[in-house]
């Protein structure tokens, strides 16, 4: 990953409490993992940020090595990277999701 | 096509503690993974843990989709499902 890609990142992580690196639109969603945390998020209500990983190929390859995490959808909350759909799931049902998304946002 | 036992055997080799179930159609694939090395562990680490047994197959997407289920052996049997 450039440090131009790297500096991209922290930025937008910077600029967004809640922030999703997905496949698609929050609207169209192209896979359905991505449709899965952005559903949930939807369903916490509360304001989050995507980006479209398909149309930014050096954000795609590169927001894997930042989290060390191979595949998309990633969520990022105040910064830290929370996990991918199955962990978006878990943290969900458990109810610690909306409790990281209020505390995030309370900040 | 992977099989989902060619993906059990490359998790298991790669963390010989662990007790590994895989279902999948070959690009899609499900895992449940209890290992006592998960002890302590957040989440993310426990599967990052299990994605590094697979780096190469998720790297060039032989692996399309991995849903993963991880577990230590005190929190399986929490959840009612003893080994």
């Amino acid at each position: 990953m450039t440090p131009e890609v790297k500096a991209k990142i922290d930025k937008l992580l910077t600029d967004n409490k809640v922030m999703v690196f997905m496949k698609g639109s929050k609207l169209m969603p192209q896979c359905g993992f991505s449709n899965n945390v952005v559903q949930i998020l939807n369903t916490l209500g509360v304001p989050f940020e995507t980006v479209d990983i398909l149309a930014d190929n050096d954000i795609r390859q590169g927001i894997k090595e930042y989290s060390n995490w191979p595949t998309i959808p990633q969520i990022y909350i105040n910064g830290e990277f929370v996990g991918g759909s199955d962990i978006a799931i878990e943290l969900y049902q458990s109810g610690e999701l909306q409790q990281m998304v209020e505390v995030a946002l309370a900040s | 096509m992977i099989s989902p036992q060619q993906v059990e055997t490359m998790i298991q080799e790669k963390l010989p503690n662990a007790e590994v179930k895989v279902v999948g159609d070959g690009e899609h694939f499900e895992a449940v993974i209890v290992c006592a090395d998960f002890e302590g562990k957040s989440r993310v680490r426990q599967h990052q843990m299990v994605y590094a047994t697979l780096q190469a197959e998720m790297a060039s997407e032989a692996i399309h989709a991995l849903s993963l289920k991880t577990y230590t052996p005190a929190t399986w049997q929490a959840a009612g499902q003893p080994v």
